[in-house]
C-alpha cells in the first residue's frame, strides 16, 4: 500500500463518519459542523485527485457560503439543542431496504467499472490543468453552454432575489 | 550565495539522504521542517507585534507607550504572554466544550495558513499553489466559520449577537475583495501568487490603483479593525464574539487579529507591491524577505494609522459603502481591465501600464462625479422641509387614509 492510498482511506472513513454523523446527532448545530468536516474531507480527495482548483472551490463555496449559511439559519431557530424526539418514523424499514438496494445496486454497476484497474495517469508539470479547465469551460467545442445556461440561472435567481426583497413603497 | 535558507534546506537534505532515508521520506521531513519553521518565525514575530502595535498606537495618541520593562519597552509582550498563560481559564455555564475550544484554535490557524502561500523572496515561499488566490479567499471562508462557532459555543447572547454582525460584515465585503483580487490575476495571467510577484516588473499598484485600494478598503473591514469595529461595541455587544474566552484562549483572538493584520499587509504588499521585489532581491534573495517585511510592515501601520484616525462608521453606512459604492466600482473597474487587457499591445510594457492607469484615472474621476451628484440630491432631500407632526391634521390625515381605503 503507498502512502497515497494510507492517506485516502483515512480520509474517506473521515468524511464518512462525518457524513454519518451530520444524521445521528441530536444537536442542529453539531450537525451543521459535522457536515463541515464531510465536505472538507471530500475537498481533501479533491486534492488527491490533482484538482487544486475542485478542492478550493468546495471549501470557497460549499463551507464559506453554504454552510455558513445553514449555521445562520439554525441559530435563528429556536430551541437548537433540545429536540428529544425520535430520531427515525415508522418508514425506516422500507427507507433502509431502499439504500440497501441503491447501494447494492451502485456497488454491483462500479464492480464492473474498468477504472479501478487503470493506474492514475501522471499529469506533466508543464501543462496547467486550470488553464485548460479555463479554457474548456468557455470552449465552444466543451462546455460553453452548460456555462452560459448555469450563469443565466444565477442571474435569474438574482433578479427573483432582488424582486423579493423590493420595497415597493419608495418606487 | 545570498540565499541561507535554500543552503541550509540543501544541507539537511542530504545529510538525511546521508542516512539512508528513501526519498519520499525525505521530501516529508523537509516539508515539515518548513511548516514548523515558517509558522514559529511568524508567531515569535506575534509577540513582537503586540509591542508594535501599542508602541504606534502611543505615538498616534501623543503617548510613550510601554517603556519600562527592558530598553524601549521591548520586554513587555513577554511579559503580557507569560500574564495570559497564568491567568484563569473559564469554561461559562452551558458552553459547548469541544466547539468552544476548537474556534480560537481556528482563528489563529487559519491566518497561519495564509503563510503557506506568501513568497518571501525569490527562492523563498511555502509552495506556488496554482489556484493562490483563490486558496487566500477560501481560508477567509473558514476564519469566518471559527468566529461563528466561537460566538455559538459561548451560551452568551452578547457573543451571538457580535458572531452574527461580525460574520455579516465579513461576508459582505469578501464581495469586492474577491472581484479587487481579480484584477492583479488578469494582468499577471495567473493565480498563483510567486507567478503574480514574478509578473511585476512594474508594481501593480501603478498599473491598478483602484483595485489596490478596495482591497485596503475591504481588508480593513475583514480585520474589523476602525472605521469598521462594530464587531466590539461596549454599549451594545460588549467585547462581541470572544467575550466568553479568558486567559491564552482570547490571547489566541488577539493574536490571530494581530497577526491578520500584518498578514493583509503582506497579501497587498504581495498583490500590489512587488512582493519581495526591490533593489538587489533577484541576485540576493535573502534581500527579499527585508523588502517583504518592509513593505508588509509598511501596510500595517497604514492600517493602524487608518485605526487610530478615523471614527466609526454607521452600520447601515457599513453595508451602503460595500453593496452601493464598493460592489459596483469593483465590477466596473474589473470589467475596464478585463477589456483593455485584450485591446492594448502586451508586448510594449510601457503602453500597456499607461493604458490601464489613464483607465483607472477615468473610472476614478467618473466615480467622483457620480458621488458628487449623489451627495448633492442626498443634500437637497435632507434640506426640504419636512411635515411637522400636529395632532389635529394628522387624525384627520389617518381617518382620511382609513376612509379612503375602504371605499
Amino acid at each position: 500500500m503507498t502512502a497515497l492510498q494510507v492517506i485516502f482511506l483515512i480520509t474517506a472513513v473521515g468524511t464518512l463518519g462525518s457524513a454519518l454523523m451530520v444524521v445521528i446527532t441530536r444537536n442542529l448545530v453539531h450537525a451543521a459542523l459535522w457536515l463541515v468536516a464531510a465536505l472538507f474531507g471530500v475537498a481533501v480527495i479533491f486534492v488527491q485527485l490533482n484538482a487544486g482548483f475542485l478542492a478550493i472551490a468546495q471549501v470557497v463555496i460549499y463551507i464559506g457560503a453554504i454552510a455558513i449559511l445553514m449555521i445562520f439559519a439554525i441559530m435563528l431557530t429556536r430551541r437548537v439543542a433540545q429536540d428529544a424526539g425520535p430520531q427515525t418514523n415508522p418508514n425506516w424499514a422500507w427507507a433502509f431496504l431502499v439504500a440497501a438496494v441503491l447501494f447494492g445496486g451502485l456497488t454491483w454497476l462500479l464492480s464492473a467499472w474498468s477504472g479501478f484497474s487503470t493506474p492514475m495517469p501522471e499529469i506533466s508539470s508543464r501543462a496547467d490543468p486550470l488553464r485548460q479547465l479555463g479554457q474548456a469551460l468557455v470552449s465552444p467545442n466543451a462546455y460553453v453552454l452548460p456555462f452560459e445556461v448555469a450563469s443565466v440561472l444565477l442571474v435569474t435567481a438574482l433578479i427573483g432575489a432582488i424582486m423579493i426583497a423590493w420595497d415597493r413603497k419608495s418606487g | 550565495m545570498g540565499d541561507p535558507v535554500t543552503l541550509i534546506g540543501k544541507w539537511l537534505e542530504n545529510l538525511f539522504f546521508g542516512w539512508g532515508l528513501s526519498a519520499g521520506l525525505v521530501s516529508l521531513i523537509m516539508a515539515v521542517v518548513g511548516v514548523v519553521v515558517i509558522a514559529s518565525v511568524v508567531l515569535v514575530l506575534d509577540i513582537f507585534l503586540v509591542w508594535v502595535e501599542r508602541k504606534i498606537v502611543a505615538r498616534f495618541q501623543d503617548r510613550l507607550g510601554p517603556n519600562r520593562l527592558g530598553p524601549f519597552g521591548l520586554v513587555q509582550p513577554i511579559a503580557d504572554v507569560i500574564k495570559l498563560l497564568i491567568k484563569e481559564d473559564i469554561l461559562p455555564k452551558g458552553a459547548d466544550r469541544f466547539v468552544y475550544n476548537l474556534a480560537p484554535i481556528l482563528a489563529l490557524a487559519t491566518v497561519l495558513l495564509l503563510w503557506a502561500v506568501l513568497p518571501l523572496s525569490s527562492t523563498i515561499y511555502g509552495t506556488n499553489l496554482n489556484v493562490g488566490v483563490l486558496y487566500i479567499v477560501a481560508v477567509g471562508a473558514i476564519s469566518t466559520l471559527g468566529i461563528i462557532m466561537a460566538g455559538w459555543a459561548s451560551n452568551n447572547k452578547y457573543a451571538l449577537l457580535g458572531a452574527f454582525r461580525t460574520v455579516a460584515q465579513m461576508v459582505s465585503y469578501e464581495v469586492p475583495m474577491v472581484i479587487a483580487m481579480l484584477v492583479p490575476v488578469i494582468l499577471a495571467r495567473s493565480m498563483g501568487l510567486k507567478d503574480i510577484v514574478d509578473a511585476q516588473r512594474i508594481w501593480f499598484l501603478f498599473i491598478a490603483p483602484l483595485p489596490a485600494l478596495i482591497f485596503l478598503i475591504t481588508s480593513i473591514a475583514e480585520l474589523g479593525r476602525a472605521p469598521f469595529d462594530l464587531t466590539e461595541a461596549e454599549s451594545e455587544i460588549v467585547a462581541g464574539y470572544h467575550i466568553e474566552y479568558t486567559g491564552m484562549k482570547f490571547g489566541l483572538f488577539y493574536a490571530g487579529e494581530l497577526l491578520h493584520a500584518l498578514t493583509v499587509g503582506g497579501i497587498i504588499s504581495t498583490l500590489f507591491l512587488g512582493g519581495w521585489r526591490g533593489p538587489g532581491a533577484e541576485t540576493y534573495p535573502i534581500l527579499g524577505v527585508f523588502y517583504f517585511f518592509i513593505k508588509a510592515f509598511f501596510l500595517y501601520w497604514v492600517i493602524m494609522w487608518v485605526k487610530y484616525s478615523l471614527p466609526r462608521i454607521r452600520i447601515d453606512h457599513m453595508l451602503n459603502l460595500n453593496w452601493k459604492f464598493l460592489t459596483p466600482l469593483s465590477l466596473a473597474i474589473l470589467i475596464v481591465t478585463a477589456i483593455l487587457d485584450k485591446i492594448l499591445p502586451r508586448s510594449s510594457e510601457a503602453i500597456y501600464a499607461l493604458g490601464m492607469l489613464a483607465a483607472n484615472v477615468v473610472v476614478g474621476w467618473i466615480t467622483l462625479q457620480l458621488l458628487r451628484l449623489n451627495v448633492r440630491s442626498e443634500r437637497k432631500r435632507v434640506a426640504e422641509p419636512k411635515p411637522v407632526a400636529q395632532p389635529e391634521t394628522s387624525v384627520a390625515a389617518v381617518t382620511s387614509q382609513t376612509s379612503s381605503s375602504s371605499s
